[in-house]
């Protein structure tokens, strides 16, 4: 049993963490929800003693009883990896590219000398094979390259469980993950749970996740708990209201009705693209990587059309071949019915009728230069109109920014600040067509719901036309009219969103549904009573 | 807004080298061409403030000469390096996986895999010894040295979102190789550049130990560092005044790089 005390932390001088105690019962699934900066993260690392330098910590935790902040540097040396180990949220970059899969679950168990190398390697084996890695598929001398996400998280994952620890702390170890690799990962995380009689501690910012998984909840907001207790009686309950706020936000429905007119806006027709794929022979040229194959869809005036798809299944190659960056090797693309070309042969007058808004709110923006200069981009396309002040303060203001907004530097904003600077950039030169390449993944389901909400009243304002690509299926559910389900390149699926999601047709759809995490129906009806 | 005090303390001392080149044109305490055999060898005094060398020559007077070759060297020699490695190296960045790119990082092996001194043994060899051609020779090492750090920098600034945004925005490579990818890799070049000056200055040093930088009468750092290897064991004060000049001016410019890549950046001014 693991136990929290009035944990403080403030880091130079700053306070993070306030007064948090919960405790985490032996081989049970705890869930520390809450948003960016609430401070989840903070209090899984001063459970590992790793915090950043400038931290004062006050209050206790307890392993067992005994105090770890009493702990000297080679004693708590001992207890990680052996009694608590973590996992994280990016599995490409948590394993060194250099060493085999092997080495790298072996080096836990060699360091903390409980096996000779030998003995380690072959406990490493049996691990790798424990969290679905079998020897056949996955030997032990694999690279990390030669593994998808999924199968590096599984590599984590026995990395940390080698040494059977009695605490298993995994921050946010789905976020990275495609939705149908994310219930893997979590069916192996609950079954290790029961199986090792090891407790989890579970961090995220998915509501839907915990509610799934976790035995018991804490809520936590700007470094304070705010609720905790077992898992089904806080969903039914939720007596603090950032809880209700926050299970809000995750479900949050835009009021919106779809517009849609009988124009087409962009046509896509028997599209086609291939890269070049790597030769391997020095005079044989193999068969090029087909990413996008034969795609067929039309995007109708004020209609909202989602793009549903994994990693790798094309989405964001197609979305450059509709902007006219990258060139088609078959079929052809229409913008208000004239034809899109790619790089420097499109005309501006059509360049200038689709915008685009990234997923990135941080990487989105030159950060050398003030918010007038990045929203008043897109006048390259036309001229500089005299009055462009104005203009850049329009955009801001339909957003819901300050005008004044203009003569600060990006890096001055939040996240949902700069996604809401993106669509104004977007909006500047009054496209007909947005791409929102995963607009809202980045942010914290309050701020999500609030960019949702401006993205419907400024359709109904203005008589947008979106194409939505997302691979969250409750937000494309929220905001889009029609949705397209792409596979390998291909639309295995398209309708009408209420059909799609209620009667999926094709398997894939029905596999990415079921994949998807629930809060359980009747939890949230009893909410509603 | 405070200033960084790495670039006061850089500036300071960079400029004392400054004025004191420029003082140079006008005013030495004694003629640096004028040999005075009979007070060789002096320890500082009133008349010689940092004593003579071997030919008698006033140490002083020949730092301040010599700092203008120095300076002189390294200032048009990482000029030539930025002036043509930084644009090859946009260039290459911005037609990334192209013939162009290739051509152009293969011939910059081609120059990296001559070191400078060779260059300047060949260029020498055409056009005769002078501090002229051991410029272009440290100027033409320095080129493929920009080329690599400008693309490589480069080319992780083309993949972000940013770059895509302002493709979409009809904005062609060249436009945005200087409006957006210049002036984020700014502060890598300003500390390359930082760095190549020193070096710029040791290789002037070096080329001239060999004879094949400036030519005497002209004093340099560099000369004066050669000349003074036969006295090191009688008088290593001879070695030594060259050598601290050498010293203070490249941690003057570096603290001056490294102030000025901070004070450049809007994210790091606005946390001070």
């Amino acid at each position: 049993m693991i136990s929290l005390q009035n944990l403080t932390l403030a880091i130079h001088g700053t306070p993070i963490l306030a007064d948090v105690s919960f405790e985490i019962p032996q081989g049970q699934i705890s869930g520390l929800v809450g948003e960016s900066g609430s401070g989840k993260s903070m209090t899984a690392l001063a459970l590992m003693q790793l915090l950043p330098q400038g931290s004062v910590v006050g209050g206790r935790i307890t392993v067992e009883g005994a105090d770890i902040f009493t702990l000297s540097e080679s004693e708590m040396c001992a207890l990680r990896g052996n009694e608590i180990s973590m996992i994280f949220q990016e599995p490409m970059t948590a394993l060194n590219p250099v060493q085999t899969i092997g080495a790298q679950v072996a080096e836990t168990l060699f360091i903390h000398g409980k096996a000779s190398k030998s003995e380690a390697a072959k406990i490493a084996r049996q691990m790798l094979d424990r969290v679905g890695l079998p020897a056949d598929r996955f030997p032990s001398s694999r690279y990390p390259h030669e593994l998808s996400g999924g199968q590096r998280q599984r590599v984590c994952i026995a990395m940390a469980i080698a040494l059977r620890p009695k605490l298993l702390i995994a921050d946010e170890p789905t976020t990275a993950l495609d939705v149908t690799t994310q219930a893997q990962i979590l069916d192996l995380l609950q079954e290790l749970v029961a199986e090792e009689n090891m407790s989890l501690l579970l961090i995220t910012h998915d509501l839907a996740v915990v509610a799934g998984m976790a035995d018991h909840v804490a809520v936590m907001r700007r470094g304070e708990l705010v609720e905790q207790g077992p898992t089904e009686q806080l969903f039914k309950t939720m007596t603090h209201p950032y809880t209700k706020q926050l299970f809000e936000a995750s479900s949050h429905q835009p009021d919106r009705v779809g517009d849609a007119q009988g124009i087409p806006i962009l046509e896509v027709k028997n599209a086609i693209r291939e890269y070049a794929a790597p030769r391997t022979k020095l005079f044989h040229r193999p068969a090029p990587f087909r990413a996008v194959n034969n795609v067929s869809f039309t995007l109708m005036r004020g209609e909202s059309l989602g793009l549903v798809g994994e990693s790798g299944c094309g989405k964001s190659t197609l979305t450059r071949a509709i902007l006219g960056l990258d060139p088609l090797q078959g079929g052809e693309i229409r913008l208000s019915g004239e034809p899109v070309l790619a790089g420097e042969h499109m005309p501006t007058s059509l360049r200038k009728k689709v915008q685009i808004v990234f997923q990135d709110p941080y990487g989105s923006f030159n950060p050398r230069h003030k918010v007038q200069r990045l929203v008043m981009e897109p006048f390259h396309l036309t001229q500089a109109p005299e009055n462009s002040r104005d203009h850049v303060a329009e955009a801001l203001e339909t957003v819901g920014m300050e005008a004044d907004a203009m003569d600060r530097y990006i890096f001055e904003f939040s996240g949902g600040q700069r996604q809401r600077i993106a669509i104004a950039r977007a909006l500047v030169l009054h496209p007909d067509l947005i791409v929102l390449d995963e607009a809202v993944s980045a942010l914290d389901v309050s701020i999500r719901a609030q960019i949702l909400d401006l993205l419907a009243d400024l359709q109904t304002r203005l008589g947008l036309s979106y194409l939505f690509i997302s691979h969250d299926l409750t937000v494309v559910r929220a905001i889009t009219d029609r949705v397209l389900v792409m596979k390998a390149g291909e639309i295995v699926e398209q309708g009408s969103t209420e059909q799609v999601f209620t009667a999926p047709k094709h398997p894939y759809t029905q596999q990415l549904l079921d994949a998807a995490p629930v809060i359980p129906a009747d939890w949230q009806e009893t909410k509603h009573a | 807004m405070r200033l960084p005090v790495q670039l006061i303390t850089g500036t300071i001392l960079t400029g004392f080298f400054v004025v004191t080149v420029a003082l140079s044109f006008f005013w030495t305490p004694h003629d640096v061409t004028i040999l005075t055999i009979a007070d060789k060898l002096q320890t500082p005094s009133g008349k010689y403030w940092l004593g003579t060398d071997h030919f008698g020559r006033d140490m002083f007077s020949m730092l301040m000469v010599g700092a203008r070759t120095s300076i002189a060297v390294a200032i048009v020699a990482v000029g030539i390096g930025m002036g043509v490695g930084v644009p090859l190296g946009l260039m290459a960045a911005a037609n990334r996986g192209s013939l162009l790119d290739e051509v152009i990082m293969r011939g910059n092996d081609l120059v990296f895999a001559f070191p400078s001194l060779v260059i300047a043994i060949l260029i020498t060899a055409v056009f005769g010894p002078s501090a002229l051609n051991a410029i272009l020779a440290i100027g033409i090492f320095n080129i493929p040295v920009f080329a690599r750090v400008t693309r490589g920098a480069a080319l992780s600034i083309w993949t972000l979102d940013y770059i895509l945004a302002a493709r979409t925005c009809g904005k062609r490579a060249l436009r945005i190789s200087v409006e957006h990818i210049l002036p984020n890799i700014a502060n890598l070049l300003i500390v390359q550049g930082t760095i190549q000056f020193s070096l710029g200055i040791l290789a002037e040093a070096g080329l001239s130990y060999v004879g094949l930088g400036a030519q005497p009468p002209t004093p340099s750092w560099g000369r004066m560092l050669a000349d003074a290897q036969t006295y090191i064991y009688s008088d290593a004060r001879l070695a030594f005044l060259p050598g601290i000049a050498i010293v203070l001016m490249v941690l003057g410019l570096n603290l001056m790089g490294d102030g000025l890549r901070d004070f450049l950046d809007p994210r790091i001014r606005r946390e001070r």
